[in-house]
């Protein structure tokens, strides 16, 4: 098999998930990511951090390919998902976002019950036979996103109608109910109170021991709380990519550790 | 202290008392203030007199002076064979039945002993020239009835139900041939013994509209009918085919230079005067496809040219509306472009759109210009049509051309109608605009 020779290599590491060759990203004349490789591991939490407008998000949809949805959006390089190109021209992205889920900067339930939230995607996925299938996945879901004892009263009410942490707890169920392999998440935190954050962050290291997740955020403390792996990007460059501890104690580039220390950012 | 008193110089002294620039300033608010309440006030008076004058020149019309009579339906005269063959009624015209309604006027005057120096024939004439069909058609429907006494309620004419509402006056009757003072005498004592009265009219909602000499016979009904079948057929084609077009111009289209231009068009479509889509129906409808013309299906497909713009303006600001969080919510969950769009983005744009299409229906619906050229305009359908192809196909009216129709008559009857079918047709109109109103209320999101 073709990730075996991945295995044999790094024993201690997780298998890699996703792995990018030469990435370039242009929006029209602007040239938003420069050249960037990484490998995401699976089971792993990575976190991208840098300065906001270096090209953290744009980097981020286009491993679910959703920069396809903006027009002048152009993507180049290699994205190989469990070893095959996201970008070949037999791939749907539609099938690939139901196996890269992603889950947004504010939290955006769809304006319909809790109970519709999630079962949105096993519905349109055909993921369950019946009722009592679908009831379970969203029960399973719903644990899974650390909401169920909260919601399990009313999950004919609109989702619309929690709080903003458990709506984006909800998105987190929602999004893990279509049974992803990797979750992708933009600032997940950046519209919460302290509390609200804490209990997705604590939720972020739980779902590390199903799925591969990406997390892009612009507080470091985060990113050292949550992520095994860090990614720093500057100005559409990949800086430097380590290990969490590695990059916030030993840096090795000078951009990172101005960046750590609050020189630029 | 020095401080202070700086301050003090340059704001003029004591908060308590107002400064020169301070007052400026709020005399300037306070006649402004004024200049709006004025403006508002000359907009509520004129909606006042606007009103006021249609509800007192139209409610007439809601009344109608009726006669009742006992007509001996003789046998001598409606079927002289005395076999009920309805072929041989049938040939019975309605001059045919004159005499008999003569007879009826003539016995109940005689039977209530009323003095009067007219001739039968002018007795008869206080009755609406539509009595007589309107006996023959009762016979025709009910032939063993013949030779039997039945109490009718007849139209009364015009000038009689004109005297009655107050229209037609003694002193100015003196050279108009179609009533005498004679003939009001006799109203009067009628009028006195409860056999003419003023009563609701339904058949002015209901009915058709009838020939320049019984005004009194006019309904604004099958017009109704007539813009039924128009409403119809725009709503039929004008919002699915408004809908697709504004999904397929906001969610799908690519921002290029050709989407730019298809957007400006719309916008442009939208002000073109209605006349103009009346001239392009009557060529394109008419001349080249050679659908019938006084059609609705014709006046639908014109007006339907009309409301998409008004429907597609309105579809894509309220597909707009819908936050782009939403669409990428759906989208992360591996649906595709269109189950967002139909399972999310659409349904919470459905309001909206909804009071667009109603808003553009009711601009349709009080449309005269283009129903001229199409020949809608001066029409007189004599009945409902019976069925949905009749409906669309058959020559009919609408209520805007049945007013304009009405307005133009020289008969004040008719007058007074036409600000009777103005009061039907602004109650659509408010009734259509309340519920879009209600609707955009009672669904409007915020986000
Ligand atoms: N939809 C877009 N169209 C054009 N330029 C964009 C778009 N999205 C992002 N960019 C540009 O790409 C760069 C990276 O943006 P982004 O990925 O959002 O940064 P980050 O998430 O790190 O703050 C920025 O310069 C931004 O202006
Ligand atoms: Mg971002």
């Amino acid at each position: 098999m073709n990730d075996m020779t991945v295995m044999d290599k790094t024993m201690e590491k997780q298998k890699t998930k996703i792995a990018a060759n030469g990435v370039n990203v242009h929006y029209g004349e602007s040239h938003a990511i420069k050249d960037v490789n990484v490998e995401i591991e699976d089971k792993t939490v990575t976190a991208f951090i840098g300065p906001s407008g270096c090209g953290k998000s744009t980097f981020l949809r286009c491993l679910n390919r959703m920069n396809d949805t903006i027009d002048i959006c152009k993507v180049t390089g290699d994205i190989l998902l469990d070893g095959e190109d996201i970008y070949d021209k037999r791939v749907d992205p539609v099938q690939l976002r139901a196996k890269v889920g992603m889950v947004f900067q504010k939290p955006n339930p769809f304006p319909k019950s809790i109970y519709d939230n999630v079962a949105y995607g096993p519905r349109i996925h055909g993921l369950a036979k019946n009722k009592a299938e679908l009831d379970e996945i969203v029960e399973k879901s719903l644990r899974r996103g650390a909401i169920w004892d909260e919601v399990k009263d009313r999950l004919d009410k609109p989702g619309t109608g929690l709080s903003g942490g458990q709506q984006q707890r909800l998105c987190i169920a929602r999004a893990v109910a279509t049974e992803p392999e990797v979750l992708l998440m933009d600032e997940p935190c950046s519209a919460l109170d302290p509390i609200a954050t804490a209990q997705v962050e604590e939720l972020i290291d739980e779902l590390r021991s199903r799925y591969s997740v990406v997390i892009v955020t612009h507080s470091m403390q985060q990113a050292a709380r949550v992520s095994q792996k860090t990614a720093f990007f500057h100005l559409g460059n990949l800086v430097e990519f380590g290990a969490t501890g590695q990059i916030f104690t030993n840096p090795e580039d000078p951009r990172t550790e101005s960046y750590i220390t609050g020189r630029i950012g | 202290m020095s401080e202070n008193t700086q301050n003090t110089s340059r704001y003029g002294g004591s908060l308590l008392k107002q400064s020169d620039r301070t007052r400026r300033r709020n005399a300037a608010e306070k006649r402004f203030r004024a200049y709006g309440i004025g403006a508002i006030g000359i907009g509520l008076l004129m909606l006042f007199v606007l009103v006021f004058n249609i509800v007192s020149k139209g409610t007439g019309a809601f009344q109608q002076t009726f006669v009742t009579l006992d007509v001996e339906l003789l046998e001598s005269k409606l079927d002289k064979n005395g076999n009920r063959d309805l072929a041989d009624i049938k040939k019975v015209t309605t001059f045919g039945y004159s005499p008999i309604i003569r007879k009826a006027v003539e016995t109940k005057v005689a039977s209530l002993g009323i003095e009067t120096n007219l001739k039968t024939k002018a007795m008869a004439g206080i009755l609406s020239k539509d009595a007589a069909a309107q006996l023959r058609e009762y016979v025709v429907a009910n032939p063993d009835q013949i030779g039997e006494t039945v109490e009718f309620r007849f139209l009364a004419q015009s000038r009689v139900d004109g005297y009655l509402k107050g229209r037609v006056i003694r002193a100015n009757i003196a050279n108009d041939k179609n009533i005498s003072p004679e003939q009001l005498d006799l109203v009067d004592a009628l009028v006195a013994s409860g056999v003419i009265v003023k009563t609701f009219n339904l058949d002015f909602i209901l009915g058709a509209d009838a020939s320049d000499a019984r005004p009194e016979a006019a309904g604004i009904g099958v017009s109704m009918m007539g813009s039924l079948f128009m409403m119809l057929v725009v709503l039929a084609l004008a919002l699915p085919i408004g809908v697709a077009a504004s999904i397929y111009l906001e969610e799908f289209a690519p921002q290029n230079w050709l989407t730019d231009i298809i957007e400006v068009n719309i916008s442009n479509l939208a002000a073109v005067p209605s006349i103009v889509f009346g001239i392009l129906g009557l060529a394109v409808f008419i001349n080249y496809m050679h659908l019938p013309t006084s059609a609705p299906l014709v006046g639908g497909l014109v007006l339907t040219l009309m409301t998409l713009p008004t429907i597609i303006i309105s579809t894509r600001a309220s597909l707009k509306s819908v936050p782009p969080s939403i669409r990428a919510a759906a989208l992360g969950v591996g649906a595709s472009k269109m189950q967002s769009v139909f399972h999310h983005v659409l349904p919470l744009a459905a309001p909206g759109i909804l009071t667009g299409t109603i808003i553009g229906l009711a601009q349709a619906l009080g449309e005269t210009a283009p129903l001229l050229l199409i020949g809608m305009v001066g029409f007189i359908a004599s009945n409902p049509p019976s069925g949905i192809a009749e409906g669309l196909l058959s020559p009919n009216s609408a209520m805007p051309a049945q007013i304009f129709e009405w307005a133009k008559r020289a008969d004040p009857a008719f007058y007074e109608r036409a600000w009777g079918g103005i009061i039907i047709l602004l109650i659509f109109l408010v009734t259509m605009n309340t519920v879009a109103v209600i609707l955009r209320r009672r669904f409007e999101r915020r986000w």
